[in-house]
């Protein structure tokens, strides 16, 4: 079954927050929530469908569902990392199209910056993840594991540092205009490649923001959008992936995106040349440059040179991307960025992203999250986007 | 530029059931990985079920302990010191994660011939790590 036009997004809203030390996470997410059922001018007793990820306390949807004291008949859990809420989206609308719910809301929140949270600690899953003994030795943190899927990138493809730091260097021109992002100053390239090198090759500056905060999403079938005060976003496409290790037959070259990309835009109908705003996962600059090749925005190898010269920048280049900064500068609350990824798709859809970085007339957008490690295990979702 | 390996604490890892022969090995200074004798493909980190075609006859097999690095990261501003992660390519085909020590980080390549060696864990057993050839 298509998803196309199935279901609408009719409620978004991002925390101000981005550093919490006195709210609880559940605080947090209930904050999200209220800020998206106002947007969508709804209230909670609409809402019959809920989803969040590993952020939220307890059981997930059963601390949260009964803290929020929901009436649900769809719940979903899914957890791939920074990757979960794009799912989440995907798995509503198709509860939505079977009928099975009307309206859902989606919410992620976290405080890791309040909690001391770093990219340079591992994250150890425990000794029962079958992975954790044959990694976990060899000091396997979030950079370095990006980092060496940037050095294979580099050898590959003639990838420069250069050409990674324009990913931050756009990102920064538009974060200069978000009162809310934790780095708002315009940086250069010699900015990005003079920053203090943290694992090889990527530098300070090639990494995202440790953030608190959150955001929400809320979905709903069709006729229920259209009868509400926002302009109608429909979901035109979606694809969603894991990729693994290969039993040992690794190929760093791509990343889950090869197998979302496609699928949404199969079932959307359209191309990547049809895009006019893309929000694209940033957890490192080399993130972006891989998914972009994947999505098919560029061939593969010639994500480099598509991101130099100022190529994402809106008003600029052929691709406006994290026009809200993204996570490279405006936050990646709970180490996960994917809600933020379809907010700001949806403010650029309805007209409502800052008139410095707004996309006229933006009708087609897509929003693509990864979470995980791209060198490792990773989870890959992308939505396609129209406003009606 | 020259960043000399130092020695770190390693985290002890802990084995389980199903990989406890890789870690009984790794005290003998052998590593081990997986072939399937369905498939006859070679398998890393070793499971009981082979995840190329899903056979249960796997076999543990003594690995040359020889390879070739596939990617690397010199970690400057992790730990106090130093350290290279990367993943080898060993001579059977399948590539492990792994640190390379006893040498200069900063003239580590892709593609650069690597051999086994083992270094201590805190409280546990070897760990397999691979030094310039």
């Amino acid at each position: 079954m298509s998803l196309q036009r199935k279901a609408c997004i009719v409620g978004i809203y991002e925390h101000p927050t981005r550093k919490a030390p006195d709210k609880t996470i559940a605080q947090l997410h209930a904050e999200v929530a209220h800020g998206a059922l106002a947007d969508a001018g709804l209230t909670f007793r609409d809402i019959d469908g809920y989803a969040c990820a590993g952020d939220a306390p307890g059981l997930g949807p059963l601390a949260m569902v009964d803290y929020l004291n929901l009436r649900v008949r769809h719940m979903d859990s899914t957890d791939t990392g920074g990757s979960s809420y794009l799912i989440h989206v995907t798995h509503a609308a198709e509860a939505i199209a079977a009928g099975k719910c009307d309206i859902a809301l989606v919410t992620l929140a976290g405080r890791p910056r309040s909690e001391g949270s770093t990219g340079t600690v591992p994250r150890n899953f425990g000794a029962n993840a079958p992975d954790v003994p044959f990694e976990l030795p060899y000091h396997a943190v979030t950079l370095n594991q990006y980092a060496m899927a940037a050095k294979r990138h580099m050898h590959d493809y003639g990838t420069t540092s250069e050409q990674l730091a324009w990913v931050k260097v756009a990102a920064s021109h538009h974060a200069q205009y978000n009162p809310n992002a934790m780095l708002r100053e315009v940086v250069t390239v010699e900015d990005v490649v003079n920053s203090p090198l943290m694992s090889d090759p990527l530098h300070r500056l090639d990494c995202c923001v440790v953030s608190d905060g959150g955001g929400a999403v809320i979905l709903a079938r069709p006729e229920i959008a259209r009868a509400l005060n926002k302009p109608v976003i429909n979901l035109l496409g979606t694809g969603n992936s894991i990729k693994g290790l290969n039993g040992g037959h690794i190929d760093l070259s791509h990343t889950a995106a090869r197998y979302s990309g496609p699928a949404a835009f199969e079932e959307a109908g359209i191309t990547p040349a049809d895009i006019q705003y893309a929000s694209i996962y940033d957890s490192f600059t080399i993130t972006v440059v891989m998914q972009l090749e994947d999505l098919g925005f560029c061939k593969k190898g010639e994500g480099g040179r598509f991101v130099a010269d100022g190529n994402l920048i809106s008003g600029v280049g052929r691709l406006p991307f994290n026009t809200d900064g993204g996570g490279l500068c405006n936050n990646h609350p709970a180490n996960r960025g994917g809600i933020t990824k379809i907010i700001e798709a949806v403010r650029q859809l309805r007209g409502e992203a800052h008139p410095k970085v707004q996309v006229p007339n933006c009708g087609l957008a897509l929003a693509h999250g990864t979470g995980g490690v791209i060198s490792s295990r990773h989870g890959s979702a992308t939505l396609i986007m129209e406003r009606v | 530029m020259t960043t000399l390996y130092q020695d770190r604490t390693i985290t002890a890892p802990v084995p389980t059931p199903e990989n406890q022969p890789y870690y009984d090995a790794a005290e003998r200074g052998e590593l081990l990985i997986k072939r399937c004798l369905a498939c006859a493909a070679y398998h890393f980190h070793p499971r009981t079920i082979c995840p190329h075609c899903f056979s249960d006859q796997t076999q543990w097999v003594v690995a040359q302990g020889v390879g070739t690095i596939y990617t690397f990261s010199v970690s400057r501003r992790v730990l106090p010191t130093a350290y290279a992660i990367a993943y080898v390519t060993l001579a059977e085909g399948v590539s492990m994660m792994t640190n390379i020590v006893d040498c200069d980080l900063d003239a580590l390549t892709i593609g650069q011939a690597v051999r086994l060696v083992f270094k201590p864990s805190d409280g546990g057993p070897p760990v397999a790590m691979f030094t310039p050839a």
